[in-house]
């Protein structure tokens, strides 16, 4: 099965987080837990759930994911660019978020 | 310029404390996210692919160097060190935090702006041309009416919840610099025979995934029933007006379901209910608002004449700029500059905060305090004598603000795409950079002439792509993006809406069969005189099809 990790963006700022293995919201997709059985995926939307009723995130989405040479690349475009950033250099000192280079590639 | 009374001042300020005091129970966990959502858009802050964005209204495009300085320092203080300056003359923040938009929305007040109604479906920012109060083929100074409709429609209890949004231009001018074909409604400011100021009106113009030219409803309405006339139009409207689907829910699919005449004759019984009421403007009104945006004493400075015949011979590239971003002002003495916001390869429409440092000082020193957005994403200095035009130039020059490209192939309006947009398809800015960069040089820019690209990175159009001379539209194809191309577009007072040509590019390949288009049509121009609209007007698509898709292919996707 397509491998699964939970997205959203923090309440309070509005950046963009994965949940790790810890159950921490973490800038970085590379960081995030991999679901990749049901059981684990359910296990994530309860979480991804459960966060936002607490008011920690909002907007909690599960995404597809695979692993390439052990970078996890999202399958959308979409979810790339909110992973890596914008994919142009747009201001001074900004050539894009966290994590690896050419993710969006 | 308007500048806010004592009501203005309170209305503003005590919505800022109502947000604060919003924000803070969201953060506390008092709101949940559904009951605050509304509330947050409300006041121009929406949820973008990165962080919140917050779009800021700028009436009628019109700043002074003190707003553009707080617009410098919000850039700076609460966000990433820049704005998107868009097509609807506003700006957008891309990365603040909730919990400084409270912060931002004070100091916002502090020099007479707001974020309100940049969202929802609501009446939203006005927009009006950019050169009024300046151009020299205006009949008068369309602001005060958009600020009128500004004042009247801000929290208007009938008018909050539409079926959907709702935009108005008005234009002063023979020539249409506002889109207002394009608009829900859209004015045209003109005289009577007798000499009497009111309006062509025009209705249910739209781009968006069903793009339609506005009807026009009334050929003359007396300036004192603006608001008698608007508000029947938003009764027929918030009336019949299709709640029932969302894409359906404009009112340019009202004109279009009902037919032009039948809702013409619905607007006019419901004004003739309106028209002697408390709506009719008296004319004290009007003249205490025009006298808000009295123009400027423009001392006469016949000087600049010989002073830029001299200055464009010693400088090519400052007489290149002259030609290309200078247009003539009504005092003959003066120019109205437009600072490109597309530097070759460039974001369309981004400012750095110290680029708007420098553009509010060359203001306040050469052009009286006052600053235009326009809705092709450029800035204006709407009066500049001739003989400040190089010292203004080479300031320009030193912030990377003296591009000489305003209406040509590289002055590309594009919307944030994927690169922010939580409903884009496709990025928009890496195409229209890479379209940049392939055009670049001045002298080819020059060969091919007036050329208007319009990139969106989905349906919804906020890149105006209906409109491009060549639009190019962002569409998502098996997970991968993908360009559709529409040609012989026109935002003007000739507006059409672009055909498409046929199947899409890949994100590779668009830059390629834009260059195509573009050879095509100075392949068979008649001369240098005849624009591409003109030539696509008379020759239609088929060359370019030809071109693209080689001989007989009628595909389409
Ligand atoms: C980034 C966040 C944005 C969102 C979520 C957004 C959303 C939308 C939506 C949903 C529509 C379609 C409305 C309809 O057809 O009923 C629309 C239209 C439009 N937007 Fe945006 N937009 C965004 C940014 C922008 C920007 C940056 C600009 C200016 C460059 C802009 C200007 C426009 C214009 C001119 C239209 C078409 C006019 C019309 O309403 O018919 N928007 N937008
Ligand atoms: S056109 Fe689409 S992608 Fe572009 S800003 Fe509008 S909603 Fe976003």
């Amino acid at each position: 099965m397509v491998e699964k990790v939970l997205t959203a963006n923090r309440l309070a700022d509005g950046i963009s987080v994965w949940l790790d293995a810890s159950g921490n919201w973490v800038e970085s997709l590379q960081d995030a837990f991999v679901a990749r059985h049901a059981e684990a995926v359910a296990a994530l939307e309860a979480t991804g759930k459960r966060s936002f009723d607490e008011n920690k995130v909002v907007d909690v989405n599960v995404i597809d994911v695979e692993e390439v040479d052990g970078t996890l690349r999202p399958l959308r475009m979409r979810e790339r660019i909110r992973a890596e950033g914008p994919s142009i250099p747009y201001a001074p000192g900004y050539n894009g978020l966290a994590g690896p280079k050419n993710v969006a590639a | 310029m308007y500048r806010y009374d004592e009501f203005d001042h309170t209305f503003v300020s005590a919505r800022v404390e109502q947000f604060r005091d919003q924000v803070q129970r969201r953060l506390s966990g008092e709101l949940a996210e559904d009951a605050f959502k509304p509330l947050r858009l409300m006041n121009g802050v929406y949820l973008q692919l990165h962080a919140y964005m917050l779009r800021v209204a700028i009436p009628y495009g019109t700043l002074s160097s003190r707003q553009m300085r707080m617009l410098a320092h919000i850039a700076r203080k609460y966000d990433r060190g820049y704005g998107h300056f868009t097509t609807r003359q506003n700006i957008q923040y891309n990365w603040p935090r909730l919990s400084d938009t409270p912060d931002i929305l004070q100091e916002l007040a502090s020099v007479e702006m707001h974020a309100l109604q940049t969202s929802g479906n609501c009446i939203r920012n006005v927009t009006a041309d950019h050169f009024a109060g300046a151009a020299a083929d205006e009949v008068a100074d369309p602001r005060p009416y958009a600020e009128i409709l500004r004042q009247w429609s801000s929290v208007h209890p009938e008018f909050s919840f539409l079926p959907r949004k709702f935009k108005i231009a008005v234009t002063g001018a023979e020539r249409d610099r506002a889109a207002i074909q394009v608009h829900d409604i859209g004015l045209h400011l003109k005289k009577d025979e007798n000499g009497r100021l009111g309006f062509v009106v025009y209705v249910g113009g739209g781009q968006g995934r069903t793009p339609m030219i506005a009807k026009k409803i009334r050929d003359f309405l007396p300036e004192e029933d603006l608001l008698s006339y608007t508000t029947a139009i938003m009764r027929v409207y918030n009336l019949h007006g299709r709640r029932d689907n969302k894409y359906k829910a404009r009112i340019k699919i009202l004109v279009h379901e009902t037919g032009a005449e039948e809702l013409a004759r619905q607007v006019e019984a419901e004004f003739a209910n309106l028209k002697d009421t408390e709506l009719k403007l008296p004319d004290s009104d009007i003249q205490a608002i025009a006298a808000y945006f009295a123009p400027a004493t423009l001392p006469n400075r016949p000087e600049g004449w010989g002073n830029l015949a001299r200055w464009k011979k010693a400088d090519p590239e400052f007489a290149r700029w002259v030609h290309q971003n200078v247009q003539p002002h009504k005092h003959p003495d003066y120019g109205m500059v437009t600072i490109s916001l597309k530097p070759i390869g460039g974001i369309p429409g981004d400012a750095s905060d110290e680029q708007m440092d420098i553009v509010a000082e060359i203001a306040e020193e050469y052009a009286f305090d006052e600053i235009r957005v326009s809705h092709e994403q450029n800035l204006i200095l709407p009066h500049v004598a001739l003989a400040d035009l190089e010292p203004v130039y080479r300031a320009l020059v030193a912030a990377g603000l003296a591009t000489a490209n305003a209406g040509l192939i590289t002055d590309i309006i594009a919307c944030p795409g994927l690169d922010y947009c939580a409903l884009a398809n496709a990025r928009s800015i890496p195409v229209a950079q890479e379209i940049s960069n392939r055009f670049g040089s001045a002298e080819r820019q020059a060969e091919i002439g007036e050329l208007k690209i319009k990139i969106s990175g989905c349906i919804n159009a906020c890149g105006h792509h209906h409109v491009g001379h060549i639009g190019l539209l962002g569409v998502e194809k098996k997970g991968e993006e993908l360009y559709q191309i529409t040609l012989g577009g026109s935002g003007d007072e000739h507006t059409s809406i672009g055909e498409i040509i046929g199947r899409g590019f890949e994100p590779e390949k668009v830059t390629d069969a834009v260059e195509r288009i573009v050879d095509t049509y100075l392949g068979l121009r008649r001369d240098k005189s005849e624009t591409f609209l003109e030539a696509y007007r008379r020759v239609g698509p088929q060359p370019f099809k030809d071109a693209l898709y080689g001989g007989g292919a009628q595909a389409a996707a």
